[in-house]
This record gives structure tokens, sequence and C-alpha cells, in this order.
């Protein structure tokens, strides 16, 4: 299945570079209405065909996908440090320690964070610049989306302590410290590398539901989240297929984060 | 000879079998959710309005085509010179579905009842004029006069939305003088409504109406389902339709859908004027500045938002009334067009001047400020992007921020910390007096500057001497003359920058006979009992 992950790679790097390149390659700016031709079909001067407003819709997937490619993994990063950090540690103490920190981890997974999230949107400031309402919404997604890897991590951490090979260790004379750091932290690396790529495409989605509360990306900037939008209901899909064009590479760009993944966390 | 004949008796029974009741037939629509309640006095939701306008009994309808009154319990009625009394001559021989007589004392019964300040009546507030008891008079058993503390324009207007209860009846709010009465509900499901054996109306040739055998609304939240039952013939009918759900519709089965023009409903912009708002001060000269509030919306394309946002299914918007409202609207109005030249004159004489691509006032501020509206309408988010790009060509940034609406609410109408806001509004009736709640100073929905102790601009305290005017005014063409002033002020000082009036837009099977859709709600269903089915029955 080498050939697979290969192409996988590729497939990512050129849809990296293309978002690199994105002010370069896009035929025009992402925010520029043409008004005249709303909903176009593809054609050569806009090779995706313009959304409902008559904005290039190429040119949006690309910066579209630089933000959401940006911010999304930068988020699933906060919330995987913060699960690891919780997580680890309370499955590293043990004790009663644990049982606080999974109380803890319980309550904050049962609080309304949409209600909230709301909450805090209405708190911030209205003359934000879009690219500023965008960091401050995937920077929220990170801090809130830490408690439910935060379970599994304890659990692993756990077992790991209590594992033969730790139990070795520490018959050997090694201190907590150099447990933790030499033997449970490189073992609990795959379920971090799996909640980390978990992460990524529901954050995607959680910041395209945002959306349609309000706290998603303000416009005219683009994001997955809010490309995703334009196949809200029935009403909205027409017969003109370069609509589905976001959704098709947000499928592709997470199934090759998967297939990366797997291929790399699975034994041969 | 004899087949002329058949032929002739062939074609009679086939007229007489479209004109008079039809055996089994049944109308089938969807309400967007569960009616709240039964009766009609408590109505305020859409699902409740629509059962309570299928079955409910009035004196007077407003025909929602002509938008003039008719005489429906009441033959005929008069308005006293004060405009504190009306009296209505009922009339007879009627009889509520379940048999009771109709008389003068239903009508007294129905009018205590909804002015009762304990069952806090929606419709009653209306009727609210002053301090003081409603009084009725029963006259006759055919005549009743019903006297208000203070006079009441457009008096008779009102009586549209009163459905006529029992007195006597057992079965209270369920004995009916409508078309149609409720003959089975399940929560959740459906509602069934069976023809009224005794509604008294009757057509021309002396058949009993309605044509239309029973009505059966399911309840349906999903509007694309609906739309889809619609277009596989299980529905008969959409009142009111998106421009998307429109443009589908079309593209399937073009025949269905109607576009009656502009409706009642419409958009809007408004900057905050509230002294005490938690702004800036250079902010607040800007939005108190009528030059600059001109400026703003001469640069707006309202044939763009038309076009492009509502799919050409919008006319750019002139003032408070939309030119659907054929006697109150003042056809000596344009929209303002677009014209960002003369924006840029309006604004430099306010000091205003473009330095590196960016407007700025005379002191130096860049001009930037926020629009908030409500988040997950698509409708007003795609008008505030393509306002956000026109105001760019004037060098003027504009961030525009969704948000839920409580939170919308609260900055709007209680902390007062927004800029500006783009919202619609919905006009049910045709009565300038309905907008009084808009116009005057001190009203708590006069949106850019609510509860004014003391009128804060001239411009205002006209409006207020003109809408109280117009208000205790019985002589119609006085009224329209007040009321034509107050479109012409608001054109003028744009305290609202009206931006679009939506089309009516509604679907109907071509099996339903004798539907002419209108502007005004229920846009299809408004002559119920003049409907009929005919061949392509909706499959079950």
């Amino acid at each position: 299945m080498k050939w697979v992950r290969r192409a996988a790679i590729i497939f990512l790097l050129a849809v990296a570079l293309a978002c690199v390149f994105a002010e370069r390659l896009a035929p025009a700016d992402y925010a520029h209405q043409f008004r005249d031709i709303p909903d176009a079909p593809a054609s050569a001067a806009h090779w995706l065909g313009t959304d409902d407003l008559g904005r290039d819709r190429f040119s949006r997937v690309l910066h579209g996908t630089r933000i959401s490619l940006l911010l999304a993994p930068a988020a699933a990063l906060i919330a995987s440090f913060l699960a690891a950090v919780v997580g680890g540690t309370a499955g590293f103490v043990g004790g009663a320690l644990e049982r606080a920190v999974m109380s803890g981890t319980d309550l904050f997974l049962s609080l309304p964070w949409f209600f909230l999230l709301i909450t805090v949107r209405a708190l911030m400031p209205l003359n934000v610049s879009p690219i500023t309402s965008v960091i401050i919404t995937f920077a929220l997604l990170g801090c809130l989306g830490w408690a439910a890897a935060a379970r599994v991590v304890c659990a692993d951490a756990r077992s790991l302590k209590n594992s033969d090979f730790a139990l070795q260790a520490r018959a050997s004379g090694s201190s907590g410290y150099r447990l933790l750091r030499h033997h449970l932290l490189p073992n609990l690396r795959p379920v971090l590398y799996a909640q980390f790529w978990i992460s990524i495409p529901v954050f995607i989605l959680t910041e395209a539901n945002l959306g349609i509360l309000g706290l998603g990306v303000s416009e005219p900037l683009p994001s997955w989240g809010s490309l995703l939008r334009e196949l809200e209901g029935y009403s909205s899909v027409t017969s003109n297929a370069w609509q589905f064009a976001p959704l098709l590479l947000f499928i592709s760009v997470v199934s090759c984060f998967h297939l990366v993944v797997l291929d790399r966390e699975l034994p041969a | 000879m004899s087949k002329r004949w058949f032929a002739s008796l062939f074609v009679m029974v086939l007229t007489l079998g479209s004109a008079t009741a039809q055996s089994g037939t049944e109308l089938r629509f969807c309400l967007w959710s569960e009616p709240k309640t039964f009766n009609p006095l408590l109505v305020q939701d859409d699902s409740s309005e629509t059962v309570r306008y299928l079955t409910g009994g009035v004196l007077v309808r407003l025909n929602r085509q002509t938008q003039q009154l008719e005489p429906e319990l009441a033959t005929a009625w008069k308005t006293s010179r004060d405009g504190r009394t009306i009296t209505f001559a009922l009339r007879q021989n009627v009889k509520f579905s379940d048999g009771t007589a109709f008389s003068a004392e239903d009508v007294a019964h129905t009018i205590q009842q909804m002015m009762d300040p304990n069952l806090h009546s929606p419709t009653g507030d209306s009727f609210r004029s002053g301090e003081g008891k409603v009084e009725t008079k029963v006259l006759w058993a055919d005549k009743i006069a019903i006297l208000f503390p203070a006079p009441i324009a457009g008096l008779d207007k009102l009586f549209d939305q009163v459905a006529i209860m029992s007195a006597k009846s057992p079965k209270k709010e369920r004995a009916v003088l409508g078309p149609y009465y409720v003959a089975e509900y399940k929560a959740g499901s459906h509602l069934n409504l069976e023809r009224n054996p005794n509604y008294w109306k009757h057509d021309s040739s002396g058949h009993q109406l309605p044509y239309i055998d029973s009505v059966r609304l399911d309840i349906q939240q999903n509007r694309d389902i609906e739309i889809l039952r619609l277009l596989r013939g299980e529905i008969h009918l959409v009142n009111s339709l998106n421009a998307e759900y429109f443009d589908k519709v079309i593209a399937e089965k073009p025949a269905l859908v109607h576009d009656a023009g502009p409706s009642m409903d419409s958009e809007q912009i408004w900057f905050n004027q509230v002294a005490s708002a938690p702004l800036p001060a250079y902010k607040k000269a800007w939005f108190g500045s009528t030059n600059f509030r001109r400026a703003i919306s001469e640069s707006i394309n309202r044939e763009d938002l038309s076009r492009v946002v509502f799919r050409g299914h919008a006319r750019p918007a002139t003032g408070p009334v939309s030119p659907g409202n054929q006697f109150w609207f003042n056809t000596r109005l344009q929209p303002h067009p677009f014209d960002q030249k003369a924006a840029m004159k309006r604004l430099e004489q306010d000091g205003f001047r473009v330095q590196n691509g960016a407007l700025r006032d005379k002191d130096g501020n860049a001009v930037e400020f926020s629009v908030v509206t409500n988040a997950g309408n698509r409708y007003r988010e795609r008008m505030a992007t393509m306002i956000q790009q026109d105001l760019a060509g004037i060098g003027i940034k504009l961030h525009v921020v969704t948000l839920d609406f409580p939170s919308l609410i609260e900055r709007i109408a209680r902390t007062f910390n927004y800029e500006a806001c783009l919202l619609g509004a919905v006009n049910i009736g045709l009565d300038p007096s309905e907008q009084m709640n808009i116009w005057l100073s001190s009203a708590e929905n006069h949106q850019w500057n609510p509860g004014q102790k003391a009128p804060e601009t001239a411009w205002e305290a006209e409006i207020d001497r003109l809408m109280r005017a117009q208000a205790s005014e019985l002589n119609e063409k006085k009224r329209k003359e007040y009321f034509d002033r107050v479109q012409e002020i608001a054109w003028e000082q744009e305290p609202f920058i009206y931006l679009v009036n939506r089309n009516a837009l509604s679907a109907i099977s071509t099996s339903v006979q004798n539907a002419h859709p209108v502007v005004l709600r229920p846009q299809v269903f408004w002559n119920i009992d003049r409907l009929s089915l005919g061949s392509e029955v909706a499959q079950k």
C-alpha cells in the first residue's frame, strides 16, 4: 500500500503548494463579486464557476483551504497538547488526582459549549477584522476541544503505567520523570497522533456549523466551513456540479490525512 | 341531435361538478410549526393564524386582492364621527358549525373576552386606544354597537382579525363560523379541517361554499421536504417560497410557481443614533448626519441586491410602505438611485475626503464601522457582503457581524452597543396606524433611537405630529396626505435605509382552481371558500 500513501502525500503536497501560492494561482480576488454572473458554471475565466454572489469559486477554494489547513491543525495541536498534559498527568499519577481530573473533564464535556461559544462571540468587539475573527474561532475550538481526547489519553497512560515494561523500568530504579520521558510519552504518541488527526476534520466541520450561528469566519474571508455552507439545504444545490468542488477537496484532503497516518501507525 | 344533447348534458355535469361541493376532495398543504392555540383571540404564531383564517368567521373581511373591506357576518357597519363607536348590522339566520344560532350576543361575548386584561389577547391589543373600558351595546339580535374610550383610526379594518366565538355553545372556540372546523388534531403530525355544514356563504348559483370538502394541514418543519412533496404532487400548495425554492420549482414544474410582486416585507439598515450609546463621539456625529446616511444609501446598489441576492424576486425599496400596499404607498417617491459620485459630494459637504483609498472624516478618522445582522439568514448575510463591496467603492471599510438573535436584540434594544444593523420588517397590516410603534419618537421600536422623552430632532417631531394627526383623523384622504408626508420625511432623512421589498412567491398545484395568489397573507388560500380541486388531485 506504499503507492497509496505516496499518492496521498503527493496530493497533500500539491494542495499545500497551491495554498502557499494562492495569490499567484487565483485568477481573481477571492472577495471580488462578478455580479453579472452569479452561480456561473465552470469556464476559462472561472475554473470552478462562481458562487451565489459571483465570486470566483477557485480563488475562494484556494484561500479557504489555506485558512482551514493552517488553522484547523493549529487548533488540533492545542487540543492534543492540552489532552496530553491533562490526560497524561492524570493517568500517570493516578489515584485521587486522576479521579478529580477525570471528574473535571466529565464536567467540562457536559457543559453546553455551543451556547458558551455563542456567548463568547456576542461579547467580542464588533469591529474585528475577518482574519482576527477566524484566528479567535479556531483558538477557542482548540482550547475547548481537549476533554474527550484527554479521557482516551488518561486511560492509555494508566494502562501503560501498569504495563510490564513500566514495572520493570521502575524496578530497575528509573525515576518518575525518566519513566514518563523515555517510556510512557513515546508509547502515548500513537494515541495523540490519532486524536490530532481526528480533531482536524471535526474542527473544520465545527467551524462550518458555527458559521451558521455567527461565530465562524467573517465575510468576505473564505474557509472550508463557509464554502461548505453553499451546499446547505436542498434549495441551494443546483445542477452545477462545480458547486461540489469544495466538498470533494475537503473529503480528499481529510482522507489523504488518514491514509498517511494509518499507513504510519499500522504495523506492516 | 341526441348526440348534441348528450354533449350539452355532459358539459353541464362537468361545470356543476367543478362549481358545487366536491365530495371527498381534500386540499393538502403544510404548516411549518405546531399551532400554539385554537383560541382565535390568543393567536400569535403563523400556524395558529392559518387555522384561524380557515375556521374563523369575521364581521368584515379585507379582500386580499382588491385590498378593500367586504361584508361577511356584518352586512353593514358604520363608524361614528368621533371614531369611538362602530355599529354593525349582522347577517340573519347564521349558525355556528355545531348548529348554535349566531346573534349580536356572540359578538358582544367575543369583544368582552378579547378586551379582558386577564386574557392578554394579542388581537385585543390593536383595539386598546386609551384608558377606560370597551363597552358593547346589543341594540337588537342583529345589531350591535361597540364603544371605545378613544378614537381608533382604521377601526373597521381591525375586525378582519376578530373571529367571532359563540357565547352559548358548549364547544366554545371549537364552534366556528368560518368555512371549516377542526375535526382532528394529531400533535406533531397533522390537522384535519372539515367543511362547516352550516357555513352561511353561497356562490352566485346558490351552492353552499366552500367547494372543497376538507383541508389537511401536515405539520412539516423541513422546507426541503415540503418542496419535494409539492413536486411529487403530495401537497397542493406552498403559501410562501423563498427565491431559491422558487427557482428550484420553476426548473422542474414551471406551471406551479407564482410571483405576485413586491410583498409588504422590507429589508433595511439603520445606524445607531442613541445619544447614550457606547460609541466614540465622532461615529455618533457620522450616524447623526443626514448627509452621511444619504451618502451610504446612494452608495448601495439596490438593483444588484434584488437581482443577485433575491434572484430577481425583489424590488428596490422606497420607504416604509411597499408598492404592494395599493392605497398607502406614496407614488411620488422613487427608490434612491445608485450614485456614488453624488454620495461623495454629500460626504464632502460634511468634510469627508478620500486619502490613499480610504475615506476619512474632517478630523482624519478612517470611516470604518460594523453592521450586525442575525446569523443563519443567508439573504441578509449576502446583502451585507454586497453592501461591504459597494461601500468599499467610496473608501468605507464595513465589518459584517452575524449574531444569534438574542445577542442581536440585546445589543440593539438594551445595551445599544452596535453601530449599524441590517434587519427586515414584516408588515401584516396595511394601515399606517399599525406603524405607530415604529415612527413615534417615544416608541420602543423606533429602532435608531428608541424611547425618546421628547423628539431629539425637528424631523422626528414632525413625524410624531403627522402620525398622531393621521391616527385621529377619520377622513381617509387627509390621513393619506399626512402619511404621504411621513414617507417623504423618511425618504429625505433615511433613519432607515430601505433596501428591497421581497416579492410574494408561492406555488400551487395546477389542480387547484380559482387560485389567485396575492401579496397579502395568506397569499394563496385567501379565498379558501372559492377554491376547488380539478381532476389532478394530490396523491395520498
